[in-house]
């Protein structure tokens, strides 16, 4: 069972900010969810190889190759602040 | 009191030696201006595909075959979940469960004994960017952040925890270095970044099997940081427990200025990366054919070379480690064997006056000015006996300043060795007119009295004059 405190806990992983009543809310959505997987965890996998991708495709590569790069005003075009070329953020320990 | 020993174990951020990053073509060149190097993949915008550069998946290999690692024949990639405003997608690509290398193995020699260092994985993962701070990371009023790293690919090598000393841990990230330096997937360069440590240390006393609580130590960028950054905090978990306190788990960082390790602690919150697969890449599958082909294109690694100077050249078991540590040292004693092929004597120039010459300037042999061609040329002239060793040692510091010809300097200067027997017939005759006391010793039996008419022979010369023959000389005048 999935606690409002495990909610308040993902959400701060996620940095995401709830109120109380959307707490409530993805506490019981997020039990649903569970619920539902439960019953996929009954199924017998013992013979069924787990699955890293869900479409049968393996070694897609790129050549060591340079190509493009976005000029520094579009890559920073969304950055809150800048200075400089830099990007700038709250000092972060 | 308690014995105590120390449990060491190493995790160590190589970055390969490729044009572009692990999952983008943006370029890993260092020093660009900041956010230049960088393209919608690496900056994490919505919409774009990562797709893995296949020769960090080459290298990553051969890292790990030279580590005596075994290639997992399925690997793949999974997004570890952690917000830093150095990593623009709020996860960074890595590998958990299915690392592509594991289970392998490299040899130290600390305090005189032979160890085995066990290595859990060598993993791929992408870099994050770098940040800026005015001042100290404690001091800063905001930082900056510059994305060209992010992206860069790196190999993450972790040990097991098999060290007990500062100076067994020393020798495994140097050995470490040196074995990826002679594979030529990365220069690992630890004041440039390109080969980075942390390492994870706890005490227990001797004899007890279970593990103490362990810290994190991050923030060394040298040989000797680490070395003294571990016996710093080595003594410092034995004061606590020994006070009867207890150790936290917690990531500290070295002070390199005071000598001391510092608590990171922010917040106590726990790291929890809800690792999963990354859905935009496939896996890697690598066939036997593959990895035996990057096997057979591995170079000779150190531990090899080291065996062959011993064997094949009859150098000193100490001279050959030497020699073999950093791949540019060995390079260039082999490039000298080339054109003046006696080891010995190369070994000894080479160990000897060449690194006290570049130790007392502070320049690393790949900034030497002396090439290797002008070295052989050195010991040229003095096995042709143009020139004394003594001499020599004099032209050889010439060289290292000016990266001058040793024949220009020889030249210029005057230098060439005096074996003209007449010519030294007539010094020598002045040296024995001049010194009669010594003359009178030698003839009474005091026969050590002719070293001193030798030192006089090589002053008057200058040094120049060929030394064997000058004793052979005097000998013959003196017994006449």
């Amino acid at each position: 069972m999935i606690s409002k405190k495990d909610v308040e806990h993902v959400a701060l992983l996620g940095r995401l900010k709830l109120n109380e009543e959307e707490k409530e809310i993805y506490t019981k959505q997020l039990n649903d969810i569970l619920e539902h997987a439960e019953k996929l965890q009954k199924l017998d996998t013992k013979d069924v190889t787990p699955t890293a991708h869900v479409l049968p495709v393996k070694n897609v590569f790129r050549e060591d190759e340079v190509g493009d790069h976005l000029p520094n005003e579009k890559a920073t075009a969304n950055a809150p602040e800048k200075e400089g070329n830099y990007v700038k953020v709250p000092k972060i320990m | 009191m308690a014995q105590w020993e120390a449990v060491v174990g190493l995790e160590v951020h190589v970055e390969l030696k490729t044009n572009t990053k692990i999952f983008c073509n943006s370029s890993t060149e260092f020093g660009g201006d900041p956010n230049t190097h960088v393209c919608p993949v690496c900056m994490g915008l919505p919409g774009v595909l990562p797709v893995l550069n296949k020769k960090v998946l080459e290298y990553a290999v051969k890292a790990g075959l030279a580590l005596n690692c075994e290639i997992a024949p399925f690997s793949k990639f999974d997004r570890k979940n952690y917000y830093y405003p150095d990593l623009p997608k709020n996860y960074q690509i890595s590998q958990y469960d299915l690392p592509i290398a594991e289970h392998g193995y490299l040899d130290i020699e600390a305090e005189k004994e032979n160890k085995r260092i066990g290595i859990t994985r060598v993993h791929m993962e992408e870099d994050a960017g770098k940040l800026v701070h005015q001042g100290t990371i404690m001091t800063t009023p905001y930082s900056l952040v510059d994305y060209n790293r992010t992206g860069v690919p790196l190999i993450e090598i972790v040990s097991e925890p098999d060290m007990r000393t500062a100076e067994e841990a020393r020798a495994y990230l140097e050995k470490l270095k040196a074995i990826i330096q002679y594979t030529g997937v990365s220069d690992c360069k630890m004041e440039e970044g390109s080969l980075r440590c942390d390492v994870n240390i706890s005490v227990r006393p001797t004899g007890e099997t279970e593990f103490g609580t362990k810290a994190e130590i991050k923030n060394m960028n040298s040989f000797k940081a680490l070395q003294k950054a571990l016996e710093y905090e080595i003594e410092r978990q034995i004061d606590v427990l020994e006070d009867g306190g207890t150790i936290v788990q917690e990531t500290r960082t070295w002070d390199e200025e005071k000598g001391v390790t510092v608590s990171m602690r922010s917040k106590e919150e726990a790291h929890d990366y809800r690792y999963f697969p990354d859905p935009d890449l496939v896996p890697v599958v690598m066939e036997d054919e593959w990895v035996e082909e990057i096997k057979g294109s591995l170079p000779e690694l150190p531990d090899d070379r080291k065996k062959r100077y011993i064997e094949a050249y009859g150098l000193s078991e100490y001279d050959a480690t030497v020699l073999t540590m950093a791949k540019e040292m060995s390079d260039y004693f082999e490039e000298v064997l080339e054109y003046f092929p006696q080891p010995k004597i190369v070994s000894n120039w080479m160990m000897g006056d060449l690194t006290g010459l570049l130790n007392a300037s502070q320049v690393e042999i790949e900034n030497c000015r002396v090439s290797p061609t002008q070295l052989a040329e050195l010991l040229k002239l003095i096995d042709k006996g143009t020139i004394s060793g003594k001499i020599a040692k004099s032209v050889l510091e010439e060289m290292v300043a000016t990266g001058k010809d040793p024949a220009k300097i020889v030249e210029e200067k005057g230098l060439v060795q005096i074996s003209d027997q007449g010519e030294l017939e007539k010094i020598i005759e002045e040296v024995i007119v001049s010194n009669p006391k010594s003359v009178e010793d030698y003839n009474n039996g005091k026969k050590q009295a002719i070293g001193f008419l030798v030192g006089q022979t090589m002053k008057a010369t200058k040094g120049k004059a060929n030394p064997g023959m000058v004793n052979k000389l005097l000998k013959e005048k003196l017994d006449q």
